[in-house]
């Protein structure tokens, strides 16, 4: 008895250092994505090299836009759609740090549209993790800009009228230099690509599916399983596809992988050529 | 290279004093988005930073501003942004979240005319109450008010310092009068300006608490990427910055943000007489109208008339005791403000009955002129 309460307590989860094990249990409920989505970003963290003191994540407001709360690294939960210019104003003044944003598809896209498409085009040098569970999880399952046409939500009771955003073709045509999306099935490939988005120069973005079973699949008659295995059935990896193939239609197949990956002068690069004297800027 | 501190003699208009202060306080990163009557500051800036080795970056609205100067100075920076009526309305949550997380940095408001767009290009004092209130939730804020280029250099100067003091941030309340107005500007050798840098922590960085106060009473700041691995957020916190939905913890927390104003006033609030000695009316004006009311005491004093001006340097917190104590003393006071009635109802609230309060207001676009003022003292007392 005693020798098995010694070794229950040298069990440790590989992530319990870039976790705040204080603030556990987390506010997510059984079946969700996010947490995947999270911890993979933590592994990639982890297998990417980078130097975790430097490193600093920040989070907007919903479900997923906890993840902030959760990592033990700097972190930072801002507004709702704020997460990209506040991360820019951290970048910017200290150009030294890697800025992670982590959020959710309605703060990032709806309220933080506007910013997303502005921080690609100015090519900042921040990685942005978007959980896209195709709609409103924390404020009970409203419609979001990625909603599926004619799904169901709080406020498209009879069914979305509208169509969702392509965020890798927004994020790809707003000028972006990495353009990804996996689902929290494909955690390999998810792990491998926050990785590499990690190390690279440029606005990096990864698209992330994950269910929500609570609000969105409840309402469209889709558990947690269900997802998943639409993410096995209904989903292909094709890198390189051009972004305007990249129509989320779950009926038809769903293309994964990595669209974009370019070199781009960042936008600290071009300011320090374009606005400073040669004399300060540094090697 | 030039140096952040422009020292010599100048004729500078207030928004470009503005930007001056800024950069002789210590201010490193600078966001905004253009608009009248402030566009100058974000102009000199984006000229002047880059070559103290500071950055500019112009965002795509007045929230991203806000958010992008909270997150620069989490990350180290002293940070400001500038803007006017429309644009410090957009920047209202956010202002709440840099109150919240205790983020020091400087919001600069060259007021126009409103609502709405208004006269875009006609200054006025409308948003003396949205300074104070316009953020949801209730808090203490410090705001200024400049009368002058020369008065502006050194405001924002204590806009940074009480900022980085006080973790709070702080709003300079200008108006299109002093933001285009052009005065002889003197600048200091750098030596002779007294800069504030917030407290960095010290000791064990796995035992630091981001929101435990010190000895002052203000928590120490860790900085983005230091190792202290800090959790900053707006909800609702303990002193470990972690969220905590209990009605203990948002009074803990609240009894905090509002006591390090109101336990500092004395510290934090400033005011200018003028000929207030034997004054039995007080002008209690600020910003532009302060000068309307200067010129108002002279004329009104060769007249024969005992008039005196308070000038209110910080708006908020506003001087309340100081109006208390000259209640008890004279007859009347004379709210001289480009709006109809802000700062002249917290006159009449500290008055409390003891002394008639009158308002010498406008709707705004111009200046007011002390003829108005001498009318209502002749009308009135
Ligand atoms: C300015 C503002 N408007 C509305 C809200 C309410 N709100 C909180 S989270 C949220 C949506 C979150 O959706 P999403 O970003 O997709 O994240 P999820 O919860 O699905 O992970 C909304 C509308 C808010 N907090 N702030
Ligand atoms: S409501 Fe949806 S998104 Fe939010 S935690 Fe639950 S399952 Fe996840």
């Amino acid at each position: 008895m005693v020798k098995m309460k010694q070794q229950n307590k040298q069990v440790h989860h590989p992530l319990d250092d870039l976790i705040r094990t204080d603030r556990i249990p987390h506010i997510w409920c059984p079946g969700c994505g996010i947490g995947i989505a999270f911890s993979s970003a933590l592994l990639a963290m982890k297998s990417s090299g980078i130097d975790l003191q430097k490193t600093v994540m920040v989070s907007g407001i919903g479900c997923s836009g906890r993840g902030a709360g959760y990592v033990n690294l700097d972190s930072y939960h801002t507004t709702h759609g704020r997460a990209i210019p506040f991360a820019t104003g951290l970048k910017l003044a200290n150009p030294k740090l890697n800025v992670v944003v982590f959020s959710g598809d309605g703060d990032l896209f709806a309220i933080g549209g506007n910013h997303f498409i502005h921080a690609a085009r100015r090519n900042v040098d921040i990685t942005v993790i978007c959980v896209n569970n195709f709609n409103y999880g924390m404020t009970g399952g409203q419609v979001a800009a990625t909603t599926p046409a004619k799904a169901k939500t709080t406020t498209t009771p009879m069914g979305n009228p509208e169509a969702p955003f392509n965020l890798p073709l927004l994020a790809y045509a707003s000028g972006a230099s990495f353009v990804a999306r996996w689902t929290v099935l494909h955690t390999r490939d998810l792990i491998d690509c926050i990785s590499e988005a990690l190390t690279k120069k440029g606005f990096s973005f990864i698209e992330v599916l994950g269910p929500c079973p609570t609000n969105y699949g409840r309402r469209n008659k889709e558990n947690s399983f269900d997802t998943m295995k639409l993410y096995q059935d209904h989903t292909i990896i094709k890198n390189g596809a051009y972004p305007s193939e990249l129509d989320i239609d779950f009926h038809k197949t769903v293309i994964l992988g990595k669209f974009l990956d370019i070199e781009r002068e960042t936008c600290i690069e071009s300011y320090d050529k374009t606005c400073r004297p040669m004399e300060l800027v540094e090697e | 290279m030039r140096t952040a501190v422009n020292t010599g003699e100048h004729f500078m208009t207030g928004d470009v004093a503005c930007a001056e202060g800024a950069l002789a306080a210590g201010c490193r990163f600078f966001g905004a988005y253009p608009i009248t009557p402030a566009t100058e500051i974000a102009e000199h800036m984006s000229a002047r930073l880059p070559e103290v080795g500071g950055t500019f970056i112009q965002m795509e609205d007045e929230i991203a501003a806000m958010a992008s100067i909270i997150g620069a100075s989490c990350a180290g920076a002293k940070s400001m942004t500038s803007t006017s009526g429309p644009g410090f309305s957009l920047m209202m949550e956010n202002i709440g979240l840099a109150i919240i997380t205790e983020t020091p940095c400087v919001i600069v408001n060259v007021q126009r005319a409103g609502p709405s767009t208004g006269l875009p290009t006609q200054g006025a004092q409308g948003d003396m109450m949205q300074a104070k209130w316009g953020s949801h939730g209730h808090y203490e804020i410090i705001a200024l008010a400049p009368s002058s280029p020369q008065d502006i250099f050194y405001q924002t100067i204590m806009a940074f310092n009480l900022s980085e003091k006080y973790r709070v941030p702080v709003i300079i309340m200008t108006d299109e009068m002093i933001g285009h107005l052009s005065e002889r500007v003197i600048i200091p050798d750098a030596n002779e300006i007294k800069t504030v840098t917030r407290t960095l922590p010290k000791g064990r960085k796995d035992r630091f608490k981001p929101f435990e106060p010190g000895p002052d009473g203000i928590a120490p700041m860790a900085i983005a990427g230091e190792g202290y691995n800090i959790h900053v957020t707006g909800l609702t916190h303990d002193e470990k910055g972690y969220p905590d939905m209990t009605v203990e913890a948002q009074a803990g927390m609240m009894e905090r943000l509002v006591g390090k104003i109101r336990k500092n006033r004395d510290d934090i609030i400033k005011t200018e007489g003028y000929r207030l000695e034997d004054a039995e009316i007080v002008i209690v004006s600020y910003g532009v109208s302060s000068r309307t009311g200067l010129a108002a005491v002279d004329e009104a004093r060769e007249k024969g008339k005992k008039v005196g001006l308070l000038r209110l340097i910080t708006v908020w917190p506003f001087p309340e005791e100081q109006i208390r104590t000259l209640a008890a003393k004279v007859k009347g006071f004379i709210t001289v403000e480009i709006n109809l009635g802000q700062i002249h109802h917290e006159v009449e609230r500290c008055a409390g009955g003891k002394a008639e309060c009158m308002l010498v207001g406008h709707p705004g676009g111009t200046i007011i002129p002390p003829e108005r003022v001498i009318e209502t003292l002749e009308q009135h007392f």
